[in-house]
């Protein structure tokens, strides 16, 4: 357990010593900021017409969050792209591989670390709708559930991201096929919709945004946080596994 | 030489493919020696030193580091490991003191101990200087150091050095075998080295690799007392060849021309003090006199290239 921190501590700082954590922070805050502004111009011109039938948390929260994860598929695979395809290519793997850790604590640990970035992101996400409230009532609750949506969510793309990078030694190759496999498992929802597929109940349910869909707006329900669970861990393994083969 | 064994090898074997990187490789080592792997390039030695620290899965075989599996107790066995690979495991984004503090953390230094170990390794690798530096901004030397700081951090019963000294200036050099000599007393030391004479100074035992398989295992000590098996010697005033050849324990002599001679000798004999006797008492004029001995060099040579003319043969 304690190896598992001082990997996840060791990794946070790599990331937030290297430039482009800072850059992706600003760059995400930026367009989901303009987002923001254009809904939130929006919601006061459609508000004056149409009366309270919309709340504001609803209105701003849901456009910025779904924006927001398009936002993150094309960012989280920049992220995920070093933690092991670098240190591959480095040389510095060796380091791990050859210290009294275990395969598992070391996938952990860079997770856990991988972690540290998507919390500063998510609560500089949050800081947008959250700067509302001294101006007018906010749906907590919902505001939240569309945050732990998104932690789920970035968790599943962060996981899938550390498999793919797992699986060779170039960072730019991890990162365009971590975005391939996100985009595939995303786009099974387009599946859904074609009746001349069979089991289309089935790609409906795998496909991540399904998942997010209802928690954006603000209905928790745990089979979608257990969904997106398996998923983190199902590609956790597969990276332990994926570590164990290279040895061999 | 009933000291403890640290380091056990049992017919460590390493398949890529179809091509056999390593085969049937056997190694002892215990506390106290410096083995010194030598090999032409692509001989398998950093392969051999992978699969000792537990970087690559041997295809058969079993290595044991102080008595522990590194396939069934891997972590176990880790512990007692500091491993220098040919790259330097280094991250180009951290300052020296942050990367010496989690490689002590990962080996599970405590907390309390973290900080004299780290200024200890970097004394001994002489970083105390560039202690704030940015690793990425040190040259290659400086970096190998780092890598080798890293190594010993935890002072591990067992080291793995593959090249340790590549990119090194020359006192840093003489400065890091007088650090492998002091850790060897105490410590496993193994490690590989292009450079014979290198080899020769800091280790006890030298193995040599060919093709993957081990082709010389002998203490240092044997290189250096090679049986002498010829001399060379400069007389100011030769006399007839068959006056030398007499004397006994000379198999045969060879005219070099200006008064060089080169005598072989018969099987274990010393002819020296009575040959110069027989100079002194033939006033010969002996000016030279120097046994030729089998140098680790020609040892070396000799092991690896055979091997190739073989292939070629073949």
């Amino acid at each position: 357990m304690k190896n598992i921190f001082s990997i996840a501590g060791n990794e946070a700082r790599r990331i937030f010593v290297s430039p482009l954590a800072w850059a992706v922070l600003g760059v995400v805050q930026l367009i989901v900021g303009i987002v923001f502004v254009l809904s939130l111009l929006d919601y006061a011109r459609f508000s004056e017409q149409a009366g309270q039938s919309f709340g504001v948390s609803d209105y701003i929260g849901g456009s910025v969050f779904g924006f927001a994860v398009i936002v993150l598929l094309l960012v989280m695979p920049l992220m995920t792209m070093r933690l092991f395809a670098e240190e591959r290519k480095s040389g510095s793997l060796t380091l791990l591989f050859s210290a009294p850790v275990s395969l598992t604590e070391i996938v952990l640990g860079k997770f856990l670390g991988l972690l540290s970035f998507v919390f500063a992101l998510l609560a500089l996400l949050a800081l947008m709708p959250l700067s509302l409230i001294p101006a007018t009532e906010l749906d907590l609750g919902r505001i939240a559930a569309g945050l732990l949506g998104l932690f789920l969510l970035m968790s599943s793309f962060g996981a899938a991201g550390l498999f793919v990078s797992s699986l060779t030694r170039e960072p730019t190759i991890a990162a365009v096929g971590s975005f391939g496999l996100l985009l595939v498992i995303w786009l099974m929802n387009m599946l859904a919709f074609n009746d001349s597929i069979p089991f289309t109940a089935v790609f409906s349910y795998l496909s991540l945004i399904g998942h997010f869909e209802s928690l954006r707006r603000g209905i928790f329900s745990s089979a979608d946080a257990v969904y997106y669970i398996l998923f983190t861990a199902l590609f956790l393994w597969l990276t332990v596994q994926r570590l164990d083969m290279e040895r061999n | 030489m009933d000291s403890e064994i640290l380091i056990e090898a049992r017919g460590l074997t390493r398949r890529y493919g179809p091509t056999t990187a390593v085969s049937d490789l056997s190694l002892t080592l215990r506390k106290g020696e410096i083995l010194g792997l030598l090999g032409p390039n692509g001989a398998g030695k950093s392969t051999t030193m992978k699969m000792l620290t537990g970087n690559l899965a041997p295809t058969s075989g079993e290595a044991f580091i102080k008595g522990q599996s590194l396939h069934d107790a891997p972590t176990a066995a880790k512990k007692s490991l500091g491993y220098l690979p040919e790259q330097p495991p280094v991250y180009p984004e951290l300052t020296v003191d942050e990367y010496l503090r989690y490689c002590a953390d990962l080996h599970g230094i405590a907390k309390k101990e973290r900080a004299a170990a780290v200024q200890q390794a970097k004394q001994s690798c002489g970083l105390t200087e560039v202690s704030q530096r940015l690793i990425g901004n040190l040259s290659k030397g400086y970096q190998q150091r780092v890598g080798l700081a890293q190594a010993i951090i935890h002072r591990p019963p067992v080291i793995v050095l593959d090249e340790p000294t590549v990119g090194l200036d020359p006192i840093q050099i003489r400065e890091i075998r007088a650090l492998i000599v002091e850790l060897g007393k105490s410590h496993s030391v193994i490690l590989s080295s292009h450079i014979l004479p290198e080899i020769q100074a800091v280790c006890s035992r030298v193995m040599i690799i060919n093709r993957g398989r081990a082709v010389y295992d002998q203490p240092v000590i044997a290189t250096r007392n090679a049986q002498m098996e010829s001399l060379t010697i400069t007389l100011k005033r030769p006399p007839a060849v068959e006056a030398i050849q007499r004397i006994v324990g000379i198999a045969s002599v060879e005219d070099l021309g200006a008064g060089r001679f080169r005598l072989v000798l018969a099987g274990g004999n010393d002819p020296r003090e009575v040959l110069v006797d027989a100079a002194v008492n033939g006033n010969w004029g002996l000016i030279e006199l120097a046994p030729e001995v089998k140098t680790l060099e020609e040892i070396f040579v000799e092991l690896t290239s055979g091997d190739e003319q073989e292939r070629k043969a073949a």
